[in-house]
């Protein structure tokens, strides 16, 4: 079942895990024990901005205005954050 | 050190995670080795029965490449991508450069793990580590019981590594463990995964036994019976949905059990890169068993001509070198044909296909090794343990026993 993310959420990277910018992949990854995942531009964008101080309602603010053409930005990033909380990428704080 | 630890979960735990849209990436990269890793010594003070290093590795533990050139290979192998750093051995804690190590890689970006047995673990080490910036700590655990761990490994080292697992968690360290299973800890299946939670243990692998190097001598000895192999994911499975923990389990099958071969290393110089405690540079863990091959060694070629040119490399890319039944087999795609050093050890052909797999014209051959692990002559001999004294036997020519597996009937 998927976590229900509220816009007053906070989140941080979780334990262990490591996100970063990686050249060669031309992508931002998530790196932790045994595996690593590689985001698509959008999704790195969400990561990029989760730090353990903006709400999720913050970071949706950011990329609207950063995106202002994309449609349905919200649900998506709701929708990554539904997803790196399902995994274990992200811990609330 | 143990032979799953690094491989496949890791793979497939990426390509999971990735065949999943949502704005993941739905493929990988080929060809990029984006694991390496570090085999610094075959030195070590445990004498694993189940070990998958070379029977021969007497001969790497005099000439183990030096500070400089592991941090050489770092930057190399960085600059081509790799990002999952290995290090690992026998024990790489007999190197005491490994700080050093550690440095370099949090320096370059890796992300680090060190594979251990505990064996030379202080409180000085580990805090070298952490503040060097070393990432986890895998540590192999070997059975509930002090009999079987000590048993198994031919050491008494069952305290010492229940004082390490809590030195790791008082680190702030995630506790990784592995375990490796086998005839003599497969029945303890629920008291091991209890065991790994009371540790408080973030993953734990149960790897089941490979028969390679020193497994593949032992292979008799070491099979548990498919009923127990099952038995034993059943319990697997009862405590991932009981326990309600947040302890992420693998369990690793053995494909002696399956009728269909893995795809070994997530295919032949697709994503890993070993390189041995000698400078070695190898596809997969056990590929120095193959004949008529040469491997690239980092003294003389760079990493870079040994990933992309090297033949070594390059000779069972892809699937033009398949033989029949694989090569017009509808599934090559899932298993490229399984393992080349099984297929060679067990066949004697390095390109025939994995005799695991049903399909195989030599897959007799796992059925009279499960058949042989269940006649009591065979299963009770004696077990040969990984020690110095053992290893310079075979570099000596004292083969009878492994000759026994290349021979076709």
């Amino acid at each position: 079942m998927a976590e229900e993310i509220k816009h007053s959420d906070i989140y941080d990277i979780a334990l262990h895990h490591r996100f970063q910018w990686e050249e060669a992949q031309s992508s931002y990854v998530i790196l932790f024990p045994e595996g690593m995942v590689k985001l698509h531009g959008g999704a790195g964008e969400v990561i990029k901005l989760v730090d353990g101080k903006a709400s999720v309602g913050d970071i949706v603010a950011i990329l609207k205005e950063k995106f202002p053409q994309a449609e349905n930005i919200e649900a998506d990033i709701i929708g990554m954050f539904e997803m790196a909380v399902g995994k274990a990428w992200l811990r609330q704080v | 050190m143990t032979q799953n630890s690094l491989g496949e979960s890791a793979v497939q735990q990426t390509i999971q995670a990735q065949a999943k849209n949502n704005g993941v990436a739905a493929n990988i990269t080929q060809t990029q080795p984006l694991w390496l890793l570090a085999e610094v010594t075959y030195r070590c003070p445990l004498h694993c029965a189940f070990c998958y290093n070379p029977t021969d590795y007497d001969k790497h533990t005099q000439n183990e490449l030096s500070t400089e050139q592991w941090i050489q290979a770092l930057r190399d192998a960085r600059k081509m991508g790799a990002i999952q750093l290995g290090i690992s051995g026998g024990e790489p804690l007999l190197r005491d450069d490994i700080e050093e190590i550690v440095v370099e890689a949090k320096n370059l970006g890796y992300y680090s793990n060190l594979i251990t047995s505990g064996v030379g673990l202080t409180e000085k080490r580990i805090q070298a580590f952490k503040d060097g910036g070393l990432d986890h700590i895998q540590l192999s655990m070997h059975d509930i019981t002090e009999e079987i761990n000590n048993f198994i490994t031919n050491t008494k080292t069952f305290e010492l590594k229940k004082k390490v697992a809590a030195m790791i968690k008082n680190h702030g360290y995630p506790m990784v463990l592995n375990v490796v299973i086998h005839r003599y800890n497969i029945g303890h299946m629920k008291e091991i995964l209890e065991m790994a939670e009371a540790l408080g243990a973030d993953y734990i692998e149960l790897a089941n036994t490979q028969y390679y190097g020193w497994s593949l001598v032992n292979r008799s000895q070491l099979m548990p019976l498919k009923e127990q192999v099952e038995e034993a994911e059943r319990i697997t499975n009862e405590f991932r949905e009981k326990s309600g923990s947040k302890m992420k389990i693998f369990f690793v099958v053995p494909d002696y059990f399956g009728d269909r071969p893995k795809k070994c290393m997530n295919g032949w110089g697709e994503v890993f890169m070993i390189v041995t405690a000698n400078g070695d540079v190898l596809p997969c863990h056990s590929a120095r068993v193959l004949p008529n091959m040469t491997f690239p060694n980092v003294r003389e070629d760079g990493l870079e001509y040994a990933w992309k040119e090297s033949p070594a490399f390059n000779k069972y890319r892809g699937d033009d070198w398949m033989k029949e039944p694989c090569r017009s087999c509808s599934e090559k795609e899932n298993d490229l044909g399984g393992c080349r050093c099984q297929a060679f050890l067990l066949s004697g052909d390095a390109e025939s296909a994995d005799p695991v797999c049903s399909l195989s014209p030599n897959h007799h051959l796992i059925e009279k090794a499960i058949e042989d692990s269940k006649n009591p002559v065979l299963s009770e001999k004696p077990i040969i343990f990984r020690t110095d004294k053992n290893s310079k036997k075979y570099v000596a020519g004292d083969k009878e026993r492994i000759e026994d597996f290349h021979a076709l009937p």
